[in-house]
């Protein structure tokens, strides 16, 4: 399968950091920039700066206009880094919405007086079809809105939407009815009623989404925000408090100048957890530009961060964790009958059997037996599957192959006359404690034996599911089938539990109760059946293959309709907050060095002792506080990589985890400092 | 520092642990309304009470409710002490016939009680009469402390219920408090420190005759200028009396800190042995220990409670050592005069420079704010940390109650933090903790500080700060430092050295006191009841484990942290100019 999956842009695309400059000059308008108030408080600061540099250069001041002029500059440069860095994680986002837009060209419906093929149809354009009007698609036709197909079936190309090139089926009833807008019809026709009207379709939230245009703050990025306001309103405190101590201490000392207005800005804005602030908008904006390139659309980034706190997870095990469909791995002929007589009954029984199992009984009994005939026999009629007889099979020449589950074939065999040998009842029963489906097979009225049908499991299943363990999620499979089943599949496959013989108002009690006790469920789905539990869970995973009603209780969509995604979805939404709490932890440890390079240099001239603090031996006062403003806003930039791309997840115990990120983060954010503004130094200081 | 003084520390510590559990259980059983002991005679006692003051103590109250009964409570109190104070001169038991307090000065002492700071800009054996102390500043030595373990209270019962609004009933929670825990424990800890000298009486001060006459000169009143000197011949003394032991028991106990005299536990009726110093330590320490067991109990996991008690000793540890060095090292500027040994300026001999820098640790980390010597004379460094173990929030141990809900609120901030760390939207027992928890976290905890730096700033720039220092220079600017801290911090402690007397001081130091006290203290119910509202959110493999040793480390470095990026440029101006300057030879 080729895929043209959205490439991950490189962060210093130069056509992107080119629209992100010019967009974080706009940003700077405080009418924009009010809403970081940590941000906000540093261009106030600015403004406060400019003017001393204005009043040094005129000589009002006494402080060096070089001084208070690189001061200036390097708040503004603050500002415009973080502004830059919000501007370039929505650039990213604001190129894939462009080229999502331009599918949305302007289409012509057929709108249907009737909904049936054949009825007659008026040409409208596809901004005036409404809801539950229906439309006509032919072969080569896009599709002029949301809607679920309503008769017919035909191949469409989905690429618009999945990136996915091979055309898949859609057709009426089940769950392969949706068709997404933009989408094009390859072959057939179909009627298809319209779900959503213009600027509401799928198209359009997942541009809006991407562009950020409707992105509402998270709960817990508010929370993170409302302490860093905090800690800023504390530093603000800080420096107003120590205006009056060094006016009380230039008189007691009678010697030195009170701190000035530029360092007290200065220390301000230092102190003050700008790092983060700058960077916590573009943190979430490019959390969901990362799920995209996975081909996952967040329909909100609550959704995803409430991906990274679940609990439980609930599978289906059909499609999954197993393959589709079950295969035949064995023959267990019983007493009276050989293998080859077993497995060539099964093959007649299975000739006419279109299925999936049908037929890899087939493959199974030519591989085992060497049985190569395997066109129907002229003369044969063909019994299908019916709901009464729950069998299927074949007549021919006066003679009846049947296979079914156990107890359809025992009672039809009967009725034959035959008998069912004790043998055969234990090696049904056995094959199911299996966890495999038996299937009984007869010829006329002998029971022959068993075919043992598997299901296989997806390679690779059981290590996702000790990822999700060890990330603290427990998995559950749910599956229509019987416990004993359901148990076998579960101990391969390592789920942690399983919920069998699951009708979906089973799976909506499974989730509320889980949510009673305080669980975080997500679940992944795609049938119609699907949605009332996908709207219950708090991470709802919907396959884009799925239909319209699930796909509107979701509030994640999966456009390669892979159910393992979670995994994806999961660590992304760990990531975000953990790049979260790292950055500031990282913010605040460099205060410690920040206090060391500033204060001593505030205070020199009052206090010449406290050149004791100086630790770092920075060449000048000015130039010490200079390093400190630069370093804080060079900072910014050498992080936007990291906030663009995420902190990495490794699934480790919480505990090893908070020491690792305190490890990295908080000592490495006491120690970089020091190192960095004393390199800085090294270079301000022969011009300061 | 001597075998003896490390001796101590280490015996007082064992005798902590060995007593705060069965105090915690105790405390436990009656929060939780069991049966105790005490019950046969006080659950009648309580039923009459309840019955004289029409309180259904069954009726559960949100935490609206359980706020309005507390501060009305207070308002209550604050009025009757007040009065008191005002009234002095017309009431019973004033054998010195003490006149009235000024109605700054009662505003001020009604303010520092009601708030359990018991910030003292009187002196006790000269402006307070014996109705004062025992009707007025003991009362709300026993009310304001439980009022405190209140609201503690209803901040556990907000991390332990689920999904309702009811935190329990103020008044239930306040009789329990005095009728089952301080009552009795003050009785028992009043006849010990009986034993060792402390006196109770109501007699009139004694005045007995001096071994050794002595003159000295001074100033005649209204001469100008030094010259005019007079000489005063001193041939007795006068010696003050009082029901001491009854209020030193109490002042301890519920880490008020108020002394019956001036000179606080300095003095020898207050304080006369190295056991009834060690006795004090343990007091102190009593109730804030047994709280953090009451936790860990009361929410089903003793370790959460432990991980608190280890933090906290942790601090304890770490300030105790550096004070004791600091002060055993002494002073190197009197070292070039040929005094060698400790700095025991300011210190009773009987309890050296070890025993000092214990109580010293004790009281300022706790709320406390009792002295047996004088912080002023301590050396910068020396002096530095009682100031930083206010100004870290009170919650190295803390006040009762109020020093164990300052501490969940660093949780709270360090478990958020934390929690993102590990990619988690953050919990703490079960409690998911959100925007509205985040706020009301960040009040509690910062309040105070920001209390501290706005005053301590306002009284260095105007004249009616300034002109009331005794000293200046970074020793001037500590001691105003730390009177705004203790203040804000419901301490009480004073640095001395301050004309704390002064309409300017009284009033920014009520102001102070009130804002510390109650701003956190409605944070926190406001808190619990958010809590309390809560589902609760059962612990997996990806929730943070915070009764692990890395997160009590995490904890202490949250607030460390904290206070010292909120006042180091202020320290760095006051206590460690200082030292600079003394090791620098000035």
């Amino acid at each position: 399968m080729s895929k043209h999956r959205t490439q991950p842009t490189s962060v210093f695309d130069p056509q992107l950091l080119k629209s992100a400059s010019i967009e974080a000059l706009r940003k700077l308008d405080p009418r924009i920039l009010y809403r970081n108030p940590v941000m906000f408080a540093v261009e106030i600061c600015c403004f406060i700066t400019l003017v001393s540099f204005i009043l040094s250069l005129t000589g009002f001041s006494h402080e060096p206009a070089r001084f208070t002029g690189m001061v200036s500059l390097w708040l503004w440069l603050t500002v415009i880094f973080s502004t830059f860095a919000e501007a370039l994680a929505e650039g990213r986002g604001k190129a894939r919405a462009a080229s999502l837009r331009k599918t949305r060209t302007e289409v012509m419906a057929k709108r249907l007086i009737t909904p049936a093929l054949d009825s007659k149809y008026e040409l409208i354009s596809a901004n005036l079809l409404r809801k539950d009007d229906c439309i006509l698609v032919e072969a080569g036709d896009l599709l002029a809105g949301d809607g679920e197909v309503v008769c017919g079936a035909a191949l469409v190309n989905e690429s618009a939407v999945t990136g996915e090139s091979a055309p898949v089926v859609r057709e009426s009833g089940g769950d392969r009815s949706a068709v997404t807008g933009g989408t094009q019809v390859i072959a057939n026709a179909i009627v298809v009623r319209i779900t959503a009207n213009p600027g509401e379709t799928f198209i359009d939230r997942m541009i809006s989404l991407i562009e950020g245009a409707k992105r509402r703050k998270t709960p817990n990025e508010i929370a993170l925000e409302v302490l860093l306001f905090a800690l800023t309103l504390v530093f603000l405190l800080v420096v107003v408090n120590m205006s009056p101590l060094s006016l009380y201490s230039v008189k007691a000392a009678g010697q030195g100048v009170p701190v000035s207005l530029t360092i007290l800005v200065a220390l301000f804005v230092c102190l003050a957890p700008t790092t983060i602030a700058a960077l916590l908008p573009a943190i979430g904006i490019a959390g969901m530009d990362r799920l995209f390139q996975k081909n996952v659309i967040a329909m909100s980034g609550r959704a995803i961060e409430a991906a990274g706190d679940v609990n439980i997870l609930l599978l289906d095990k059909t499609g999954t964790i197993t393959l589709g469909n079950r295969e035949a791995v064995a023959f267990v002929p019983v007493a009276g009958s050989s293998e080859q007589q077993l497995a060539e009954a099964a093959l007649m029984a299975s000739l006419g059997d279109e299925t999936p199992e049908g037929r890899s009984v087939v493959t199974l009994a030519k591989q085992k037996c060497g049985i190569s005939h395997r066109e129907l026999p002229a003369g044969a009629t063909i019994v299908p599957f019916s709901a009464e007889t729950r069998l299927s099979g074949l007549d021919i020449d006066g003679v009846v192959y049947r296979k079914g589950a156990a107890d359809s074939v025992f009672s039809f065999v009967k009725k034959q006359g035959g008998t069912v040998p004790k043998e055969l009842e234990e090696q049904v029963s056995s094959i199911a404690h299996a966890g495999a489906t038996p299937l009984v097979v007869s010829r006329d009225s002998a029971a022959l034996g068993v075919i043992n049908l598997k299901d296989i499991l997806k390679s690779g299943i059981q290590e996702r599911f000790r990822q999700l363990r060890s990330m603290g999620i427990r998995t559950v499979m749910v599956t229509g089938d019987n416990p004993m089943t359901a148990a076998a599949i579960a101990a391969e496959a390592e789920v942690d539990d399983f919920l069998a013989q699951a009708k979906p108002e089973d799976k909506l009690r499974l989730i509320r109760e889980s949510q009673e006790q305080g669980l975080m469920v997500a679940m992944t789905g795609d049938g119609t059946n699907d949605a009332p539990a996908l709207a219950q869970a708090d991470v709802a995973v919907a396959m884009n293959t799925g239909t319209q009603p699930a796909r509107e209780a979701a509030n994640i969509i999966d456009l390669d309709s892979n159910p393992t995604k979670l995994l994806d979805i999961v660590e992304i939404g760990k990531q975000i907050l953990m790049t979260r709490g790292n950055l500031t932890t990282f913010s605040i440890s460099n205060d410690v060095a920040k206090y060391f390079a500033i204060i001593p240099a505030a205070l020199l001239s009052i206090y010449p002792q406290l050149s004791a603090l100086n630790v770092m031996r920075l060449a000048s006062p000015h130039s010490a506080i200079l390093s400190a403003v630069i370093f804080n806003a060079v900072i910014i930039p050498l992080l936007i990589p990291l906030a663009l791309r995420g902190t990495k997840y490794r699934p480790m115990p919480a505990e090893k985890l908070l020491v690792y990120n305190l490890l990295i983060y908080g000592v490495g954010g006491m120690i970089v400092p020091f190192v960095g503004i004393k390199v800085i130094d090294l270079v301000v200081g022969q011009f300061m | 520092m001597n075998a003896y003084s490390w001796m101590q520390i280490l015996f007082l510590f064992i005798a902590l642990f060995v007593l705060i559990k069965p105090v915690g259980y105790f405390m436990t059983k009656v929060y939780q309304g069991q049966w105790t002991i005490f019950s046969p005679i006080l659950r009648p006692c309580e039923t009459v009470l309840y019955r004289l003051a029409g309180v259904d103590d069954t009726d559960e109250m949100d935490w609206k409710r359980y706020a309005t009964a507390m501060l009305l409570f207070n308002a209550v109190g604050f009025m009757a002490l007040f009065a008191i104070l005002l009234t002095q001169s017309y009431l019973p038991l004033n054998p010195q016939q003490m006149s009235s307090f000024s109605w700054s000065l009662a505003f001020n002492t009604a303010v520092s009680f009601v708030t359990n700071t018991n910030w003292q800009a009187y002196s006790g054996e000269q402006a307070a009469s014996y109705f004062t102390q025992m009707a007025g500043l003991a009362v709300q030595n026993f009310v304001s402390t439980a009022s405190g373990m209140a609201v503690i209270l209803t901040l556990i019962r907000g991390f332990v219920r689920r999904q309702t609004a009811a935190l329990g009933n103020f008044w239930v929670d306040l009789t329990r408090s005095l009728l089952y825990i301080l009552l009795p424990l003050s009785f028992v800890a009043a006849l010990c420190l009986v034993s060792q000298g402390v006196i109770q009486n109501f007699a009139p001060y004694k005045t007995t005759p001096l071994v050794q006459a002595t003159t000295f000169e001074m100033p005649k009143s209204g001469a100008v200028g030094l010259q005019q000197l007079k000489s005063v011949a001193v041939k007795d003394v006068s010696i003050p009396m009082g029901p001491v032991a009854s209020q030193e028991a109490i002042k301890e106990l519920g880490t008020n800190g108020g002394g019956f005299f001036n000179a606080n536990s300095a003095h020898p009726y207050e304080n006369p042995t190295p056991l009834s110093n060690f006795l004090e330590c343990l007091l102190i320490l009593l109730i804030p220990g047994g709280l953090t067991v009451v936790f860990g109990r009361m929410v089903g996991n003793s370790r959460q409670g432990w991980a608190l008690l280890t933090t906290m000793m942790i601090l304890m540890v770490i300030a105790i050592g550096v004070m004791s060095w600091a002060e055993s090292g002494g002073n190197p500027l009197l070292r070039g005069l040929g005094v060698s040994g400790a700095n025991l300026e300011g210190k009773e001999v009987r309890f050296g420079s070890g025993g000092s820098a214990l109580f010293s640790a004790l009281t300022t980390g706790t709320s406390c704010g009792a002295v047996n010597s004088m912080h002023d004379s301590f050396t910068p460094i020396g002096g530095m940390v009682p100031l930083v173990l206010i100004l870290l929030g009170e919650v190295i141990f803390g006040g009762v109650g109020s020093g164990l809900y300052t501490m969940l609120a660093f949780v709270v901030i360090a478990v958020f933090i934390a929690g993102l760390m590990i990619g988690r939207t953050p919990e703490y027992l079960g409690k998911k903790i959100e925007v509205r928890e985040m706020w009301l976290s960040l009040v509690i905890v910062l309040t105070a500080g920001m209390v501290v730096l706005i005053f301590s700033g306002l009284a260095l720039i105007l004249p009616a700060g300034v002109s009331a220092m005794a000293n200046s220079g970074p020793h001037g600017l500590t001691e105003v430092l730390y009177a705004y801290a203790s203040a804000a911090n419901n301490n009480g402690s004073a640095f001395a050295g301050l004309n704390a007397g002064t309409l300017f001081y009284t009033m920014t130091t009520s102001l102070a006191m009130l804002i510390g006290r109650f701003v956190p203290a409605v944070a926190v119910l406001a808190l619990a009841g958010s809590l309390a509202s809560k589902k609760y959110v059962p612990p997996s493999l990806g929730t943070l484990p915070t009764d692990q040793l890395s997160f009590v480390l995490w904890l202490t470095l949250v607030i460390i942290i904290v206070g010292a990026l909120t006042f180091f440029p202020a320290l760095a101006m006051g206590p460690i100019i200082e030292h600079l300057l003394m090791t620098g030879g000035n």
